[in-house]
C-alpha cells in the first residue's frame, strides 16, 4: 500500500532541495538588485522619488508573500499574460526582498553618523566619492547581521513556491510523506535540509561580523 | 583674483538663519595670508557656524563671502572649489575608521587631485611626520589615542595643501592630558606660516600664536584685536563675562 520511506525518496527531496537553492538565489539576486535601486531612491535628495521608494515599502512589508505570489502569478494570467512560474515568482521575491532590503540599507546609511559625511565634504570629496568610499563601507558594516538575517528567511520562505507547481523541498517532502506515509521522518528529513543550507550562512555572518568590526 | 593681495577670506555681511534663529548676524572679516585668528565666544553665539559657512559646510543665506579668491554663490562649482582649498578640523575629528591612519590621509589627494597612490602615499607620510605621528601610519583610528586621532585629522586635512586650515574646537573633545600635544602641533603650524581660523577657548594658545581675537556673541562680532588688548582690557561688558566665566 505504502512505500517505505527509501533513500529514492531522499535523492527526489535532494532535487526538491536543488529547486529551493536555485528559487533563493534568484531571490537573493533580484531582491539585491531592486533593493538597491530602492535604496538609492530612498536616501536620494529628491523627495518625490524618496516618498515613492517609501510607499512601496510600507505598502509590500504589509502584504503577506503569498499574496504578492498569487497576484503575480494568478493576477497576470487574468489580465491575459501567461507568466511561467517561475517568472512570476522572480517577480515576486524580488520585489518582496526588495521592500525589506531597500529599508534594512536606507537604515544603515542614515545611520553612519553625519560627520563622517561632513568629514568627506570638508576634504572636498564629491558626493559620488563620499557615498562610495566613505558611507556605504561603514553602512554595510552595520547592515551585514539584518541582512543575512533576511535572506535565512528569504530562503525558508521559497517553500511558498509549491502553490504555483514548482516542485521545491517542501513539495518533494509533501510528496513523499503522502506516499510513505512518514510524515515525521520525512518532514524531519527536510528540515535537517533546509538548517544545512541556513546554518552555515549564519555562520559566515557571524564570522563577517567579527572581522568587520576592526 | 586672491592673488592680487593678501586676503584669504573676506566676509561682507554675512547672514545666516537656522529657521527663525539668527546664527549670523551682518558678520564683516577679512583674514590675510599666513595670519592665526582665534573666534571665541559663548556656546551658540555662531563661531562654529561661522566657520563652516567659509567651507561651505553651511550655506550664508545674505552677504558676500569669498573664500580663496572664490565669490561662495551656492552654486554647486564653487562649493567644490572653496572645500578643495580649504582644511577643517573637527571637534569630533571624524576620521573614517573603516580606513588606516595612512589611508584617511590619501582618499582626498587621491579622489579630488587626482594622485597616484604612490604620490598620496608619500604625501601622507610627509604630513604625518609634520604632526609627530608617522609611526602610526598603518593603525586603524580606533588604535589610537584620542590626541593622536586629532593630529591624524591635521595630517589629513593639511594633506590637501589647503590655503587656510579651519579648526572647529579641536580640543573640546579631548582628555586634559591631551590637549597639549594638539595645541603644540597647531603652534608649529602657525609659526609654520599657514593661514588658520581656529574656534577654541585655549586662551594661551591665543595669547602664544593669534594674530587677532574675535569675540563673537549672538551671531555677531563684537570684538576684535590682539590677544594681549582682548584679554587684558575687553571693551565689551559681553567679552568681560564671558572671560571671567572661562578664566575663573
Amino acid at each position: 500500500m505504502f512505500q517505505q520511506f527509501s533513500l529514492n525518496h531522499v535523492y527526489f527531496m535532494l532535487t526538491g532541495l536543488g529547486w529551493t537553492i536555485g528559487l533563493a538565489a534568484i531571490a537573493l539576486i533580484g531582491g539585491s538588485i531592486a533593493g538597491s535601486v530602492l535604496t538609492l531612491m530612498r536616501v536620494s535628495a529628491n523627495p518625490v522619488l524618496s516618498r515613492i521608494a517609501q510607499v512601496y515599502i510600507f505598502v509590500v512589508q504589509g502584504t503577506p508573500l503569498l499574496v504578492t505570489l498569487f497576484i503575480a502569478y494568478f493576477g497576470s494570467t487574468y489580465l491575459g499574460f501567461t507568466v511561467a512560474p517561475l517568472t512570476a515568482i522572480a517577480v515576486a521575491f524580488s520585489f518582496y526582498a526588495a521592500a525589506f532590503l531597500g529599508d534594512i540599507w536606507r537604515g544603515a546609511i542614515q545611520s553612519v553618523p553625519v560627520g563622517q559625511r561632513e568629514g568627506a565634504h570638508a576634504l572636498g570629496l564629491s558626493g559620488a566619492d563620499t557615498m562610495r568610499h566613505i558611507i556605504i563601507p561603514q553602512a554595510i558594516r552595520i547592515a551585514t547581521p539584518p541582512t543575512v538575517g533576511f535572506f535565512v528567511q528569504l530562503i525558508k520562505n521559497t517553500s511558498l513556491a509549491s502553490v504555483v507547481g514548482i516542485v521545491e523541498l517542501t513539495r518533494t517532502a509533501q510528496i513523499v510523506s503522502n506516499a510513505t506515509f512518514k510524515p515525521l521522518e520525512v518532514y524531519l528529513t527536510a528540515a535537517l535540509f533546509y538548517f544545512l543550507v541556513c546554518f552555515p550562512i549564519t555562520l559566515f555572518s557571524r564570522r563577517l561580523e567579527k572581522r568587520l568590526s576592526v | 583674483m586672491a592673488d592680487i593681495d593678501d586676503t584669504v577670506v573676506e566676509a561682507r555681511k554675512v547672514c545666516k538663519f537656522f529657521g527663525k534663529f539668527q546664527a549670523l548676524a551682518d558678520v564683516d572679516l577679512k583674514v590675510s595670508k599666513g595670519e592665526t585668528i582665534v573666534v571665541c565666544g559663548p556656546s551658540g553665539s555662531g563661531k562654529s557656524t561661522l566657520i563652516r559657512c567659509i567651507n561651505a559646510l553651511e550655506q550664508h543665506q545674505s552677504g558676500d563671502l569669498v573664500v580663496c579668491g572664490i565669490p561662495l554663490s551656492g552654486t554647486r562649482a564653487s562649493i567644490d572649489a572653496v572645500r578643495r582649498r580649504t582644511g577643517m578640523v573637527f571637534q569630533n575629528f571624524n576620521l573614517f575608521p573603516h580606513m588606516t591612519v595612512i589611508e584617511n590621509c590619501m582618499i582626498a589627494p587621491m579622489k579630488v587631485k587626482g594622485m597616484s597612490r604612490d604620490e598620496a602615499r608619500a604625501t601622507a607620510e610627509r604630513f604625518l611626520k609634520r604632526v609627530h605621528i608617522p609611526e602610526q601610519a598603518d593603525k586603524y583610528p580606533i588604535q589610537l589615542s584620542g590626541g593622536q586621532q586629532q593630529r591624524v585629522a591635521i595630517a589629513r586635512a593639511l594633506s590637501m595643501s589647503p590655503d587656510v586650515m579651519l579648526f572647529d574646537e579641536p580640543t573640546s573633545a579631548l582628555d586634559p592630558e591631551m590637549v597639549r600635544e594638539v595645541l603644540d602641533t597647531m603652534v608649529e603650524l602657525a609659526q609654520g606660516g599657514a593661514t588658520m581660523i581656529c574656534v577654541t577657548h585655549e586662551m594661551n594658545f591665543a595669547r602664544q600664536v593669534a594674530d587677532r581675537v574675535i569675540f563673537m556673541d549672538r551671531g555677531a562680532i563684537i570684538e576684535a584685536g590682539e590677544p594681549e588688548a582682548f584679554f587684558s582690557a575687553p571693551r565689551s561688558e559681553r567679552a568681560r563675562e564671558f572671560l571671567a566665566q572661562i578664566l575663573h
